[in-house]
């Protein structure tokens, strides 16, 4: 960040009972890892709904981060399987928008899998700074005009207007 | 009306101040974050001093809304939350910035971190500001607890709550109590006879007035929560009235029917098609197997009702379904044995005097088909030499990567045994000895002195094929001696496999009723490996024994003893806190799509035909918000993690992505 | 003139069949024309933009505003007519959520222009002329509006009063918001007018609990008369989409397809409709998981945002080469 080459903003969306305490366990342990990763506890991967992800796109994240509890070992017994069902889902439709696959991982990460955790946004902040900031917004700007430009062809409808029918 | 929100950034020694610019942090927030009026730093913010600073300003300044960004939320959440009751405040208006675990403590970078706290910061204030007050629940404890498996741990805890005044259901799936143990004939290492330590505990759990005894009965359903769950058991029908029944065994004596007995006697013995699995069984009453029966195949017999002199045999009783109500539930259900035919190379099945441990346990008995005689398979020739194999399905990635934690012990018992009561050579094949509880090693060093015979290695092949001179008519078992450092081939008359602890094979189906989930091996999962073994991630399931994991029976009782003492804590307690982070269903808003219907494992969610709605009961709903994500129309919400806190949160946590100028105002429908 | 109010209709980029909606309302279109002088609607009547340039600001007591914003000119209108309207109302689902035009987000414009004026099979264009925004001739210079990459919803380019969604909506919806709006009935502005529950409210299937082991497309099957049609795998939207159009689609074995848009307080359609069925996928197998999915639903963005793609979070497919910095845009154009 300090020496101003890009550096991706990822967000973590970490259930409370395995992922987000393997996190609480990297940091114990002392386990170094890119900062890039910013973290929102909720109470299970299911409760992520794939509004989450879209709103971090549409808000400027470069990337998002799903993570739970291992299939089978959910604090809520299988909620996680939905999590899983809904990311293919999500995943399914984002690609067809044309987003690159690394900007959107799922990771299981157990609550004694700190350096897992740590390995994983290493590995991710690593792929999206190779690919470039996101931006997604950018997208809805017109590409080649800027604001005036639009505000100079709303000015030549006005004038065109003006123009007496014959 | 505004919210006043207070940030108070923690230095935690250098633990966080170390990395992070915690002054500018505090200054930045004060400045830039809209609402927040207070916004301080300070040494320690968990100490008592660090807490009086939050119930001060909350006092001084009227704050509404706090944000501490420090450590984990899992550590200090609490403290945070009672520093703010004890002000005044709903505990549920604050919110943790954890910025030394996920922060400071991630990396060496100060500049990035600053800047990370700063988000995170960010996304605290915006969330807090919409966190709405919540007020937990409290609901009285049933008295009454439910013990699920007879076996020793299930036993313990019984008693224990029984004893201490409490009524306990405990429910076996066996016509008897007893479990495991009861097939043993010495447990290590002090070889204290089995039955002997067994049987009065199984005859107290009979006579206990606090103890409702239910064999031959399975859970059929439990729904309610902690403190007042409600169970459905099926006793299965035995065709015996129990108030008639004065156990005198004559039925038993007189059925024309053997059978092989593959759960008791292990499949090297046989029982009645009437029967009881061993004599001292608690209760004592037998029951008709309708499998093996032969008036339930051909219509005639009926012996045992001819004999039987109190007419206590009833053909036409049904399955019964009881439903109890307690406030706790153990689960104590034990373990399966490994199927050593899993592993053909060690011939279990194919080569007729390789035995399963259990085989071996039920021929070391005295009370059992061999009368304690060690015999080959033919059941009368002696053997002269027998190899004990180790880590049979266990310790091996092809079966079970765990180690079974008694397998050791038991060698070292076979061993003395068969020594004890045979002239026979006796080979342990082992990988490591694994003697660590309490006399355990001295156990191991006796029966090195007794003379045992120990190869270290995993053994490849066990095969009844002579391939070199002496092996005619032999087992051989092929193996690398690492301590040696060769391959041996031993001729031997028999082989036993310490076959593995496995998990119940309806742990997980029996775990999905209760609530509770289970390891990657199929265990039971406990709250904490180490600091919370028999409590579960469901407030009022307890756990005891092998279901948990493999154990010797002195960790099977004490846990058993241990759960017991948990369950007697929640009822002395009398109430229990129902929290109140759950999902509700806006009943004007719902279609009825029953999308959510499926989707709670602790059928939570209801569907009221009549309104064609779904409903969530709050008492059952343990707050993951699965459903609040599913819901398509958008209808249920989930209190303390609602759609407008989390994008609140994603909003601050994401202030510095876009340039100011590139920020694209949101749409304007609602 | 008269006293009475000054309604005004306007079709942007959309189908038409909002302008034939609004006269499905039969014959109340007198009771409408009773309470209003129509003073522009280009559909139907002569009219000059100029005289509404001239009309003073909020003039206009109404304007049904229906199409999404394609072009410059479509903006212009946009602005012109949400200056003189006191009350300006996204009419129909282009104007709320971009509608099938909005799916034209998913392509470029140099994408749709090769498309429509060159390789479309009925393109007749030996020249391959694409349209201008300025074209010099003997005469003078020629403006065409200028077309943009990206269909921008009415509420994304103008403050809207209300939101009436349906593709088109049902006359009963039309003359229930007419008359909220005529006797003052309203919710608050930047509201939808509309219920606040979704299709299977008026669906008359029967609903079960639902588990999903295959998706199937509409010819792939001859749907049960009596279950609902999710159940039977066929992907319908009416448990996302806002009530209104009485189920009108499932209640013919055809699938709703989420023209009403999403239900109160919903911000994304389309992570509505992935999120419940993805929910009900009766696999915990990831790769059966994925089988499913890709199999069945070949085409994601078609299936969960057919209406909305310009109104959801995300707007529109992400255009190769953005994300670089604005400054550093020309010198790596190449770059992705």
């Amino acid at each position: 960040m300090s020496d101003g080459t890009f550096e991706p903003k990822i967000v973590g969306f970490l259930c409370n009972w395995c992922s987000y305490r393997a996190a609480d366990l990297a940091g114990s342990s002392r386990v170094k890892y890119p900062p890039n990763v910013r973290i929102i506890r909720v109470m299970c991967s299911g409760r992520v709904d794939p509004t989450f992800a879209l709103k971090a796109f549409e808000l400027g994240a470069d990337g998002v981060l799903l993570a739970g509890c291992h299939p089978g070992e959910c604090h809520y017994l299988e909620q996680n399987y939905k999590a899983m069902r809904r990311f293919s889902m999500l995943k399914h439709t984002l690609r067809a928008m044309k987003l690159e696959e690394e900007r959107f991982q799922l990771l299981w990460a157990s609550a004694a899998e700190g350096n897992r955790f740590a390995e994983h946004v290493a590995k991710m902040t690593d792929e999206i700074r190779k690919l470039g900031p996101l931006n997604w917004p950018r997208n809805w700007i017109e590409k080649g005009v800027g604001d005036k430009e639009i505000e100079k062809f709303l000015k030549e409808h006005e004038e065109a207007m003006e123009v007496p029918a014959r | 009306m505004k919210e006043k929100v207070g940030v108070y950034v923690c230095h935690c020694g250098s633990n966080i101040a170390g990395i992070v610019d915690v002054e500018e942090v505090a200054k930045w927030a004060g400045v830039n974050l809209e609402d927040v009026v207070v916004s301080k730093d300070y040494k320690f913010m968990c100490s008592s001093l660090g807490q009086e600073l939050i119930e001060e300003d909350i006092k001084k300044d009227g704050l509404t809304r706090i944000v501490v960004a420090a450590c984990s939320p899992h550590l200090h959440e609490r403290t945070f939350r009672r520093a703010a009751e004890t002000a005044g405040m709903n505990p549920y208006l604050t919110q943790m910035a954890n910025i030394r675990e996920h922060i400071s403590w991630t990396t060496k970078d100060k500049k990035a971190a600053t800047e990370k706290v700063k988000a995170m910061v960010a996304a605290a204030v915006e969330r807090v500001k919409l966190q709405e007050p919540l007020e937990p629940k409290f609901v009285d404890v049933n008295p009454n607890t439910l013990v699920i498996g007879g076996g020793i741990a299930g036993i313990q805890a019984s008693l224990e709550l029984a004893d201490a005044g409490y009524h306990v259901y405990l429910v076996e799936r066996e016509p008897s109590i007893g479990g495991h143990m009861a097939q043993f004939d010495k447990t290590f290492p002090t070889l204290d006879c089995s039955a002997c330590i067994l049987t009065p505990k199984m005859s107290d759990v009979g006579l206990h007035e606090n103890i409702t005894l239910m064999t031959w009965a399975e859970l059929e359903e439990l729904s309610g929560s902690v403190g007042n769950f409600k169970a459905k058991i099926r006793k299965r029908a035995k065709y015996v009235d129990e108030i008639l029944c004065t156990g005198c065994g004559i039925c038993i004596e007189k059925c024309p029917r053997k059978v092989v007995d593959n759960v008791f006697e292990a499949g090297i013995g046989v029982r009645k098609a009437i029967y009881v699995p061993f004599a001292q069984a608690v209760p004592k009453y037998p029951v008709i197997d309708t499998e093996t029966c032969i008036y339930f195949d051909t219509g005639k017999c009926k012996a045992c009702e001819k004999f039987c002199p109190t007419d206590a045999i009833v053909w036409d009783q049904k399955d019964e379904i009881v439903e109890v109500d307690v406030g706790n539930v153990i689960l104590a259900t034990g373990w399966d044995l490994f199927d050593c035919k899993r592993i053909p190379q060690y011939g279990y099945g194919r080569i007729a005097n390789v035995f399963t441990n259990l085989e071996f346990e039920r021929m070391c008995n005295a009370a059992g088909p061999t009368a304690g005689k060690i015999f080959m398979r033919d059941g009368v020739t002696e053997p002269k030499s027998i190899g004990i194999v180790h880590c049979v399905g266990s310790r091996d990635k092809n079966y079970n990567e765990y180690c079974s934690a008694v397998c050791c012990m038991a060698a070292l018992k076979f061993g003395h045994l068969v020594m004890e009561k045979t002239e026979a050579e006796v080979y342990s094949f082992y990988i490591d000895m694994r003697p660590n509880q309490k006399g355990y090693e001295e156990f191991y060093q006796r029966l090195l002195d007794e003379g045992m015979n120990f190869v270290r290695g995993k053994v490849a092949d066990i095969s009844d094929v002579p391939r070199l001179p002496g092996e005619e008519g032999k087992i051989v078992v092929q193996v690398q001696d690492t301590l040696l450092g060769k391959q041996r081939r031993i001729p031997l008359d028999a082989v036993v496999l310490m076959g593995a602890m496995e998990p119940r094979f309806d742990a997980k189906e029996l775990g999905l009723k209760v609530g509770i989930s289970c390891s990657m091996a199929g265990w039971f999962t406990e709250r904490h490996p180490k600091l919370d073994p028999v409590a579960t991630m469901t407030d009022g399931i307890f756990i005891a024994g092998a279901c948990q994991g493999p154990k010797d029976i002195p960790a099977a009782v004490a846990q058993g003893a241990a759960a017991s003492a948990r369950v007697q804590g929640m009822i002395a307690k009398g109430k229990v806190m129902i929290e109140p982070i759950v999902a509700t269903i806006r009943e004007e808003s719902c279609s009825g799509c029953r999308i959510c219907n499926n989707l709670c494992p602790y059928n939570a969610i209801d569907y009221l035909a009549e309104k064609e709605v779904s409903f969530i009961l709050h008492e059952l709903c343990k707050g993951c918000g699965t459903c609040v994500a599913a819901c398509p129309a958008g209808a249920i919400t989930g209190a303390h993690f609602n759609n407008a806190q989390i994008f609140a949160e994603l909003r601050g946590i994401l202030y510095d992505a876009m340039g100011e100028t590139e920020r694209v105002p949101e749409p304007a429908v609602k | 003139m008269s006293d009475k109010g000054k309604l005004a209709l306007y079709w942007a980029a959309s189908c038409g069949g909002c302008e034939i909606a609004v006269l499905a309302i039969n014959e109340k279109i007198l009771d409408v024309a009773n309470a209003f002088d129509i003073v522009f609607w280009p559909c139907v009547m002569d009219g000059k933009v100029r005289d509404i340039e001239k009309m003073p600001d909020k003039g206009l007591d109404l304007c049904l505003f229906n199409g999404g914003i394609r072009n410059s000119e479509q903006e212009y209108m946009a602005r012109l007519l949400r200056k003189k309207a006191k009350v300006l109302v996204a009419f129909g689902s282009c104007a709320h959520e971009g509608c099938i035009p909005g799916l034209a987000n998913m392509n470029s414009r140099d994408e749709i222009f090769q498309f429509v004026y060159k390789d479309c099979p009925s393109a007749d264009n030996p020249k391959g002329v694409l349209p201008e925004v300025e074209t010099k001739v003997s005469e003078g210079t020629l403006h065409l509006p200028f077309f943009y990459d990206t269909l921008k919803t009415l509420g994304q380019t103008v403050d809207v009063d209300y939101y009436l969604p349906g593709c088109p909506p049902e006359p009963e919806r039309i003359w229930d918001a007419i008359t909220a709006i005529l006797t003052g009935k309203l919710p608050p502005p930047g509201s939808v007018i509309g219920a606040e529950t979704t299709v299977c409210d008026e669906c008359p299937r029967k609903r079960e609990e639902k588990k999903i082991k295959e998706f199937k497309r509409t010819w792939q099957v001859i749907p049960d008369t009596e279950k609902c049609l999710l159940e039977q795998g066929i992907v319908c939207c009416g448990i996302a989409t806002r009530a209104g159009c009485g189920a009108l689609c499932p209640q013919v074995g055809s699938p709703c397809i989420g023209c009403y848009g999403p239900n109160a307080g919903v911000e994304d359609f389309g992570a509505r409709m992935m999120t419940a069925i993805a929910s009900v996928i009766d696999s915990n197998d990831p790769e059966e998981i994925d089988r499913i999915i890709q199999e069945g639903i070949p085409d994601p963005v078609g299936t969960f945002y057919r209406f909305s793609l310009a109104h959801s979070s995300l707007r529109r497919s992400n255009r190769a080469g953005n994300g670089k910095p604005a400054a550093k845009e020309e010198a790596e154009v190449s770059g992705r």
